[in-house]
């Protein structure tokens, strides 16, 4: 049941996939020289001519490209074809200043549904699936993307977008959706809603498989997930300038496998720049090798990862990124000490009494930073003696600095207060910004 | 059956939450017998002995809140002085530890009552008859 969409690509010998990216390496410096006055800028500034670049180890000669650049030459200033050959737009929401516009050719979609087509395919989906997305249909690149790669393999596509959760689990029942694409914290929000239903995920729906990403998330959070609703939790990984979500891993769930074809990959050392080796956690960066309206050379995705390259034992010879620790945007820092949300959650996760919503809540009192993170008691976590509830709020505590090396304090309190989100779920709230 | 189920809450410690446990109650129709907050900083437990506890307990839940039901027993007290120290003797005197106790008087206020939440349950409740206290039923407090 576990096939390949394209098994020539997915399982071609190293030697030739490498010789296969040297070649579109070539042909999209190339095509971007020509095509972006900002590309040939920035290739004159490094003093890089496209015939520099020859094979992969030339790849380090080019400049790094980043989200503000995105953002400087808002809103098509980095466009290689003209908007006459664009047939879509996605938008990413602006947190920080100006949105990101992004555009997509008939040849990009297609290479964005042809990537989740092999996605979907290696978790086991396909014709007589029917793949509930609810993922936000827009701007947003997630509905629309998970949207086309599904109806390319075959699937039925239930498009319910976000929100209307009741209604979500009705159709879920009704139509039959064997497969879930969203947020791993609102599907999290629809099991709750779906029991207060009285509907069993595992018993009363046919549901099998999850297609989560938009925001990171941790093993433990896979396992909860797993355990409470019998499905397989699958990660999907991909941001709107490689074009939107676009890898999963495969059924070994053992990274996820970026497709060299599409996407080539390196691990860099944030600070200095220099290319990390297999293992290393660095910053992701991409040079898309198969994209014409946005091509990315050397952009900073600003994901933390680690990477691998040996074979999958599926067969696929694709590099994995094995770990995505989250954005370097995410990162908090709290008296001087990195934490991400990620690591939060794998502590909390572990913990039973602890419910599936968080939030982490910085603040700054005189001069010193505090981190408190508030937790929901779960019915197996309540005792009526005060002690016990003490005694947890201090293991969790304790946890939390084990791993972060630092002091938080954790605030107990009712199931259900922590707000849910449709979309990316919000994990910290930092009033130092305010 | 002499131990009485006691429904137990787990709150935040902020304004308005008592009442929405109470509107929760009293649109349900379940009557409060006795109940004792106790409070530890941002949260607190919310323990109650009310008519009907599987009722309470079931729209409680419901209505999403972190609630138990604990086994305590309710022992009748005489009200006059030294009413406690007789119970309390019993059990001390039997190594029976009490997490928590709270009282209450009924309408007829000839007898106090006295929820108590101990170690051993069977055991206190063998002592405590053993020495001729009266422990009262579910259905007593509900008729009370």
């Amino acid at each position: 049941m576990f096939d390949y969409w394209n098994p020539h690509m997915e399982r071609m010998p190293r030697e030739d996939l490498r010789e296969l990216q040297e070649e579109r390496l070539r042909t999209m410096v190339r095509y971007v020289y020509d095509h972006s006055p900002f590309y040939r800028q920035r290739f004159n500034e490094a003093g890089v001519r496209p015939e520099d670049i020859t094979d992969l180890s030339d790849l380090t000669k080019l400049p790094f490209t980043y989200k503000v650049d995105l953002r400087n030459t808002y809103p098509t200033g980095m466009f290689c074809l003209p908007e006459n050959r664009v047939v879509r737009y996605h938008v990413s929401s602006g947190t920080t200043g100006k949105p990101t516009v992004v555009g997509y050719s008939k040849d990009d979609i297609e290479m964005w549904s042809d990537s989740l087509a092999r996605a979907l395919t290696s978790i086991g989906l396909g014709r007589g699936d029917v793949v509930q997305v609810c993922y936000g249909y827009g701007l947003f690149t997630g509905g629309l993307g998970l949207h086309y790669g599904a109806e390319k393999i075959g699937a039925t596509v239930l498009p319910t977008g976000t929100g209307n959760t009741e209604r979500q689990v009705m159709l879920m029942q009704d139509l039959g959706s064997t497969a879930i694409a969203c947020t791993p914290s609102y599907f999290l929000h629809i099991a709750e809603v779906a029991e207060k239903m009285n509907v069993s995920i595992r018993d009363d729906t046919k549901l099998k498989v999850g297609v989560f990403g938009a925001e990171p998330w941790s093993d433990e959070t896979r396992r909860r997930i797993e355990e409470a609703t019998g499905l397989k939790a699958y990660d999907i990984f991909g941001t709107s300038e490689m074009c939107g979500p676009a890898v999963t891993e495969c059924h070994y769930q053992n990274g996820i496998h970026i497709w060299a074809d599409k996407f080539l990959v390196e691990v860099i050392d944030p600070d200095t720049g220099e290319t990390l080796e297999d293992g290393e956690r660095g910053e992701l960066v991409i040079t898309t090798l198969d994209k014409w309206v946005i091509p990315l050379i050397r952009y900073r995705i600003g994901d933390l990862t680690v990477m691998e390259s040996e074979p999958c034992a599926c067969g696929r010879t694709h590099p994995r990124l094995m770990r995505i620790l989250g954005r370097t945007d995410d990162m908090i820092v709290v008296r001087g000490i990195n934490v991400f949300p990620s690591q939060v959650e794998s502590v909390l996760m572990k913990i039973p009494e602890v419910g599936d919503h968080y939030q982490i809540i910085v603040d700054r009192k005189g001069s010193l930073d505090t981190m408190a993170v508030m937790v929901e008691v779960t019915e197996t976590g309540f005792s009526d003696k005060i002690g016990d509830l003490m005694t947890l709020g201090k293991n969790i505590s304790k946890e939390l600095k084990g791993v972060l090396n630092i002091v938080a304090q954790v605030e107990l309190v009712e199931p259900g207060t922590i707000p849910r989100s449709e979309g990316k779920a919000v994990r910290v709230i930092d009033k130092r910004k305010v | 059956m002499v131990a009485i189920k006691q429904i137990s809450l787990f709150v935040e410690n902020k304004p308005g939450r008592m009442a929405r446990v109470a509107k929760t109650l009293s649109d349900a129709g379940v009557n409060i017998r006795a109940l004792t907050v106790a409070e530890a900083g941002d949260f607190g437990v919310i323990r109650m002995v009310v008519d009907s506890p599987e009722k309470g307990y079931q729209v409680l839940r419901e209505s999403g809140f972190t609630v138990s039901e604990t086994d305590v027993l309710a022992v009748e007290m005489k009200d006059i002085p030294g009413g406690l120290y007789e119970i309390m003797d019993v059990l001390g005197g039997n190594e029976i530890n009490v997490d928590y106790a709270y009282a209450f008087v009924t309408s007829k206020a000839e007898r106090a009552m006295l929820i108590i939440r101990v170690d051993d349950l069977e055991k206190a409740k063998v002592v405590l008859s053993g020495a001729g206290m009266k422990l009262a039923t579910k259905e007593e407090i509900q008729k009370i």
